[in-house]
């Protein structure tokens, strides 16, 4: 990423990001969401959504409010189903497996398929390294080297050189930024093939969100990303493929997904074009 | 911010005019809200005054002694007042009752808040506030006809196969109307408090970390462990101890199921034990003039006790909910 050069256009920056990553090492596991609507009581929230998410890439998903992103993302780790009236309908196929499917122990999946959210939440009654390892505990995982795994974990989450002398103090007490990649990190010591990620950097100031864009971006080479983000430059900056969503009134539908240069440069609809250079969302 | 130049401007007081209604409506609510303090001051007074002479008569006595002398006129004897016995007798039924209480009250909040369905949830939450609102004495008359029977056998069991810890043993084979049976009349009617408290206090745990807690794969009950008891804690202990409140100002139903002995017994099963305020119902019928004063006094002591326990809770509660 050349961050040093002043962005002239997201195209720009979509193009100048996918060539310098290249053929990258593709690892992790994909994950693949097939014809998924979902409603809150009567109302259809989103209509046939389908993307298949390849392994080892970040994926952003962009779109105005209320086009059902977040649902949609919700819908992928089996968070979708905390709210009273929410149904859904489609498989999401987890190495191949429907995640839906009945007999499945929910809490298997959400190991596999870890969650970033919009708001920093660490736990507030834990320390920084309690935090990182909150996911064994909860979990009930066994794991033979602690800390080894919890400076793994800070490492990747590029929180370590801030906290390894504070470990032992509690999550509260770092900054929002630093917060959100302690919930990062807390994500990663369960090692999870996917990391989704729900407007992670929406509640945090730019030096902040250009870490957690680095970490983003180092986290892609051993696991798959999607990212569900409200600012189409850091769409731009993160992500290898980008899915636009929108809604007319009714449902969310996704409009296209394709690599992030095409969406930013070349994109086959119009309205991807109106939303990507600002005429209107 | 003050720049080099000395001379700040004055404060100025920012006043507004109040219109005549708000004025007439703040003189209302005003009113409203001393009266209770002032109601609260003034039977606090009340107690003293009258009680007044017995403290200072049996001066710290009257708080450890446990004997309760009443001289005939034509004796001629000082009185003894000490309800040492009957302070020590209702922190005991006080704390069997939290014993049992508590545990169900938490259970039951957490299956309310966390594990019923939603058409089971309202209709038991409103049973279990009606369950507030029963009158202490049916709760008592209860106590005795129906509860107490199966009590005694309780209480044989226990004594049978737990008799060599010393609260268990029994002296005399006298197993109703014991601090154990009142306890756990007490148990039932502090349930209501502890538990709708606890299910507050459960309630209020942020969204944010539970669904942390989920998308790190934790199972339910792992996820209660690490969020919603370390969030609740403060608050479940408070609401404990307004239940332990509510459980030592206990009067009617407490008379009804125990009896009262000035004496300290650790034994628990035994038939006699100490309640202040069921002591003061038992004597009130038949004080003479100078009894009644040591009535008083004893309500004032049990009184500063209540309110201090119920302060305590309030505050804890209150410095959770601000976490």
């Amino acid at each position: 990423m050349s961050q040093a050069n002043p962005v002239h256009s997201l195209a720009n920056v979509a193009a100048a990001h996918s060539a310098s990553k290249g053929d990258h090492h593709i690892a992790g596991t994909g994950i693949e969401a097939k014809n998924i609507h979902a409603w809150f009581g009567d109302k259809h929230v989103i209509d046939d959504v389908s993307i298949d998410f390849f392994p080892g890439t970040v994926t952003a998903l962009i779109g105005p409010s209320g086009c059902g992103k977040s649902t949609f993302i919700r819908i992928l780790n089996r968070m979708h189903e905390f709210i009273p009236t929410a149904a859904m309908a489609g498989e999401v196929l987890l190495e191949g497996k429907d995640i839906y499917q009945s007999g499945t122990d929910v809490t298997k999946i959400r190991l596999g398929i870890g969650m970033v959210f919009q708001k920093p939440n660490p736990f507030p009654s834990m320390t920084i390294k309690e935090n990182v390892l909150s996911g064994l505990k909860l979990a009930q995982l066994k794991v033979s080297n602690q800390s080894e795994l919890l400076e793994s974990c800070l490492v990747r989450a590029g929180l370590w050189n801030e906290v390894k002398d504070r470990l032992n103090e509690y999550g509260g007490a770092l900054s929002g930024g630093q917060q959100q990649r302690l919930c990062i990190a807390r994500s990663l010591a369960v090692s999870p093939q996917v990391l989704l990620m729900d407007e992670p950097c929406s509640a945090l100031d730019p030096g902040s969100t250009l870490r957690i864009e680095e970490t983003i971006r180092e986290l892609s080479a051993s696991m798959t990303i999607i990212i569900v983000t409200h600012n189409m430059q850091q769409a731009a900056r993160v992500s290898d493929r980008t899915g636009f969503f929108l809604s007319d009134g009714g449902p969310g539908r996704l409009i296209e997904c394709s690599s992030t240069s095409e969406i930013f440069s070349n994109p086959k609809d119009k309205r991807t074009e109106d939303y990507v250079t600002g005429r209107f969302g | 911010m003050s720049t080099a130049t000395s001379t700040l401007p004055p404060k100025r007081e920012i006043t507004t005019k109040p219109r005549f209604s708000d004025k007439v409506f703040r003189a209302v609510v005003t009113t409203g809200g001393f009266s209770s303090l002032v109601i609260l001051g003034l039977i606090s007074l009340f107690l003293l005054y009258n009680g007044l002479n017995v403290f200072r008569t049996e001066g710290l006595g009257f708080i450890t002694g446990f004997d309760w002398i009443v001289p005939l006129p034509e004796e001629g004897l000082p009185a003894q007042y000490g309800i040492g016995a009957m302070l020590y007798g209702t922190v005991v039924i006080g704390l069997i009752a939290l014993f049992f209480a508590f545990p169900i009250s938490v259970g039951a909040a957490l299956f309310l808040s966390y594990y019923a369905p939603d058409w089971l949830k309202k209709p038991m939450v409103l049973v279990i506030d009606v369950m507030a609102a029963i009158p202490s004495i049916v709760f008592g008359l209860w106590g005795f006809f129906v509860l107490m029977p199966h009590a005694e056998y309780w209480a044989k069991l226990i004594h049978k196969y737990l008799g060599f810890i010393p609260i268990f043993d029994m002296p005399a084979n006298a197993f109703t109307r014991s601090p154990f049976i009142a306890g756990l009349v007490l148990a039932i009617m502090i349930i209501p408090i502890i538990t709708s408290i606890s299910r507050e206090i459960f309630a209020q745990t942020p969204l944010d970390r539970i669904q942390a807690a989920y998308a790190l794969g934790a199972t339910k009950w792992s996820m209660i462990k690490s969020v919603v008891f370390p969030y609740g804690r403060g608050g479940v202990v408070g609401g404990a101890m307004l239940g332990l409140g509510r459980a030592i100002g206990e009067t009617v139903a407490v008379y009804t199921v125990l009896n009262i002995v000035f004496d300290i017994r650790i034994e628990v099963l035994l038939s006699a034990g100490g309640s202040v305020a069921s002591m003061i119902v038992n004597k009130f019928g038949e004080a003479n003039p100078d009894e009644l004063k040591a009535l008083m006094a004893s309500g004032f002591v049990l009184f500063l006790v209540t309110l201090l326990i119920n302060f305590l809770a309030n505050f804890i509660i209150n410095r959770t909910a601000r976490e």
